[in-house]
Parts: C-alpha cells; structure tokens; sequence
C-alpha cells in the first residue's frame, strides 16, 4: 500500500543496454513495443495495483511568476536540458520490492531486434500525506 | 441516513446468504450491490426492518446474479425460490469472515480492501477515494482477492493474528477524503472483541482508542503536525482516555501480554500524564523493553531510545540510539532530537535538515525543516552559541 512513480526519460538517464533510438527500429518492433506497454498497463488493473500511466511530449517551456499586473514570463524550450520526462507509470502495491520487481518488468520492453531495451526506469516512492496514526 | 448502521449489518447479510448457499464471492457482490441501492434508496424511503430489506435485496442481486450466470442452467431451479428464512446468522460466522478476508494467502493491501468491503460494508468506491487509487484499481484488487480466497471454506477458526494486523494497517491510515478510516478501523476492531475473548484484540482496541482520543489535538489549524510535548492535553477526548484505559486494564489483568497491550500500555501512560513534564518515563521505558522482548522490532528499538532519552537524559539516549539500526527513516529525526536536548544546536540543525530530506511523508518533512529553521535561526542570532 505504497505509491511508487516509475519514471520514464527521453534523455537523463544512463544509457540503455540495447541504446537504439526508435526511429531506427522497424514499423514491426515499433508496435511490438506499444503492445508491450499497453499489456504491462492492463495486467496492472487486472491486478489492483495500477494509478496512472501517462506519456509527455519531449518540448515544453519554462514559466514563471513576473510580478504584479504582469503576464507570466515565458522561455525555452530549452535544447540543452540535461534531464527530460518520457512519461510515466503510477503503480500502488505492497512495497518497495514489488516496485522494483514490476519495474523490471517495464524495463524490458522490446526495442531494436525484439530485444529487450533494458533501460533505466527510476522508481520513486510518493510522500504521503500524513505519518501513520501510531506513529506519533 | 445512519451509514454506520447500514455497514455495520453488512457481515450478517452476507453470511445468511452464504448459509442459504451462495458462494462467498457471489454473496458478496450481492451484498455489496444492495448496500449501493440502499445508499440511494434509504435516505427518502427508509426501510422499517433495516437487515430484512438489505438481505431481501442482496438475495435478489444475487439471483439476478446467478441468472446471468453462465451456469444459468444449473442454477435456474433456484431462481424460482424465495429466500428462505434461515437462522439468524452467529456472532461465529462474523468471526469466520474476519479471518477469510484477513487470510494469510492474501497481500496486506488486498486483505484490507476485502476487509473494508465485505465485513466493513464500505463501497469499492469509497475504498478506492481513501486510498486514492482508480476505483476500477479496488474493484479488480477486490476481486483478485476473492478468487485467491474462494477455495478457503468457512467453518474452521482462522488466526486472530493476522486479523489484528490488517486492523492496524486500516487504523494508521487515518482519515483520508470522505471515509474515516481511523474511525472504521475502530468499529471493526470493537465488534471482533465482542466475538472473541482474545487479549490482544482488546489490547488494539485499547490502542486505537487511546491514540483516537488525541486526534484533536495532533494537528494545528494549518494542517502542520504538533509533537506529543507541545499539545494542548485540554483537547484529548477524555471519555475515550477512560474507555482504552479500562479494556486495556482488563486486557492485562489477565497476563497474556502481547504487542498490542504493551502499545497501549504506552500510550495511556502519556494519556495519564496531566502536562509533558509530569509523564512516567522510567515505565515507558519498561513498556519498551516488553515490546522489544516480544517483537524484536527495530522501530521498538528506536522509541525505546526516545524514552531512555527522556528518562535518562539525552547522552543516555544517544547511547540506546547507537545500537539501533540506522537505515530506518525516522532514526536520523530520534538522533536531531536527542542532539538538540543535549545542546548540540549546529549537529542538531544538521540532523533535522537530513531527516527532513528522508521523511516519509509530508506532514512530518514540514515539521523536520521547520525544526531546522529554527534553530539555524537562533544560532545565527546568537553568532553559533547556544543561547
């Protein structure tokens, strides 16, 4: 009964074993991928264990507050951001074992050849809002 | 309309449909349907015989059930029939379901979602809002753990034990969105101590009661937490003090201690101090030591520190604190506190600001870096000493 977000980069994190871009992969491996995906999402419902699950668009902008009176500043995109968001899966299970065990499981989705991608997901746990009642 | 009093008739429901021989896990759909329309129903047509409506209702569903069923042919001679009468369900069949939806086959998380369901009466939605989970999520988490239960059969006594647990974990969720659940773990855990004579359901009971009767007090308008000490005593329910105090005093007068009691034995000792100064340390210190003795649970470990540094002064504390393991997430805040009491105001500052950054959750973050600010604050002022 913990929420975990296994994060998903475009660009940030170590490199992948099987580090083909999908641009080069065949239209087949393509959509070998996306089932791969869309499975992983419907047997997580199946489960119980499954929040939210949600993809990015690799641009955006950086906005911020200009003061008073004043539309807010607008910049970017930035091309040079190190760290970029894919998108992500939000997963709620037993713990932190079965977070990384499913993680793995994502992380194995097929890429270039139908080979695994073996990416690197990052797992991280959600604060809760309160501690536990007994806990004080 | 009374939905305490609606949930609480759900198990008995469900078990007289499980006698009239409905599989659980289709009774429990049906059950779980009439509570819905009861929901809808109730609150401009109330029903004289609360229990009579809710069993006709659910013995209906689950004919329209069965009807639909794809083993329609097999069970059509028995959609003619009228719900039979039946014995009134015993407070042993209540026991039963406790301990099949509490079953060790299940994950905690699924034991305590078909908990809440089908002896709590609670919806799929409501336990999917307190979560806050997709309540399609709950539904499948709900019945995952029906089909792992379904070849278990009724009729032998399960494990106290396991029940117990699973009412600690509803407990320590607290009050979330629309249902308390703080409030709902009690309930239960009351009616499964009127069914079973066991200690240690009345040392939960006791527990629970002792750290309800300081909701009040545990959190500032702003939401932000309030430590133990620096409560206002004058906003703990009184009668709740009174009534965990007594089960727990009955539960250890028999002198079968388990976890419960001694926790609870903890927490009606702060309960029983008038102002923080005047709290009995020295015994809770002994209460640790039993839960430590019965456990062995690093958390144990770690509280106990806390009382020794209470009891012994702050060095005494630190030197408990030395022996406990260090990768639990509150050690560093036990070890900031104890720094902190001790005058140590730059390590301190330091431990909270550390501690703050591996806080498990929101609540407690806030309250670590704002015990951080506040001392950076003052050793700025008073140029690093201690003032």
């Amino acid at each position: 009964m913990a929420k975990y977000l296994l994060l998903k980069h475009y660009r940030g994190a170590p490199a992948a074993v099987n580090d083909v871009p999908m641009d080069q992969w065949t239209p087949e491996e393509v959509s070998a991928h996306i089932r791969y995906m869309n499975d992983f999402a419907a047997r997580l419902e199946k489960t119980g264990e499954f929040v939210d699950g949600q993809a990015l668009a690799p641009e955006g902008a950086w906005v911020r507050y200009d003061g008073e009176g004043r539309p807010p500043v607008t910049d970017g995109p930035f091309a040079e951001t190190k760290d970029l968001i894919a998108g992500w899966m939000i997963i709620d299970v037993d713990g932190y074992d079965r977070a990384v065990e499913l993680a793995g499981e994502l992380s194995a989705a097929p890429g270039a050849g139908g080979r695994p991608i073996h990416e690197w997901l990052e797992v991280r746990p959600f604060l809760t809002a309160k501690p536990a009642v007994t806990g004080e | 309309m009374d939905e305490a009093l609606l949930r609480s008739l759900t198990p008995g429901v469900l078990t007289a449909l499980v006698r009239r021989g409905a599989d659980f896990a289709a009774a429990e759909d049906a059950v779980q349907d009439a509570l819905v329309e009861a929901l809808r129903v109730w609150p401009a047509d109330p029903p004289r015989d609360a229990k009579g409506w809710l069993t006709t209702v659910a013995w209906r569903k689950f004919l329209d059930a069965a009807r639909s069923d794809s083993a329609r042919r097999r069970r059509e001679d028995r959609a003619g029939e009228e719900p039979a009468p039946g014995p009134a369900p015993a407070a042993d069949d209540t026991l039963q379901l406790y301990f099949l939806c509490a079953h060790p086959s299940l994950t905690p998380s699924s034991a305590v979602a078909l908990t809440l369901r089908a002896v709590g009466g609670l919806t799929t939605r409501q336990i999917a809002r307190a979560y806050l989970v997709p309540e399609a999520t709950m539904a499948q988490r709900i019945s995952r753990a029906k089909r792992t239960v379904s070849g278990v059969r009724l009729d032998r006594p399960g494990d106290v034990a396991t029940v117990l647990r699973v009412l600690y974990l509803v407990f320590n969720e607290g009050y979330s969105g629309d249902v308390d659940l703080a409030a709902e773990a009690i309930r239960l855990t009351r009616q499964l101590s009127a069914y079973t004579d066991h200690p240690e359901a009345a040392g939960l009971l006791a527990l629970m009661l002792l750290h309800h009767a300081r909701r009040a007090a545990r959190t500032a308008p702003d939401g932000s937490l309030v430590p133990l000490a620096e409560q206002d005593r004058g906003r703990w329910d009184t009668a709740l003090i009174a009534e965990g105090t007594g089960i727990l005093q009955a539960a250890l007068a028999r002198d079968r201690l388990g976890e419960y009691q001694a926790q609870a034995a903890v927490a009606a000792l702060h309960a029983d101090a008038r102002t923080a100064a005047e709290t009995d340390w020295v015994q809770i210190v002994e209460w640790y030591d039993e839960l430590v003795r019965l456990t062995d649970s690093p958390v144990a470990l770690l509280n106990r520190a806390v009382a020794v540094g209470e009891a012994d002064g702050p060095r005494a504390g630190l030197a408990a604190l030395a022996s406990v393991d260090d990768s639990l997430p509150r050690h560093t805040a036990v070890a900031a506190y104890l720094h902190e009491r001790d005058g140590d105001l730059a390590g301190a500052a330091r431990l909270y600001a550390e501690a703050a950054r591996k806080a498990p959750n929101l609540a407690e973050r806030n309250h670590l870096n704002r015990r951080a600010a506040r001392l950076n604050t003052r050793l700025r002022k008073t140029g690093g000493r201690p003032d």
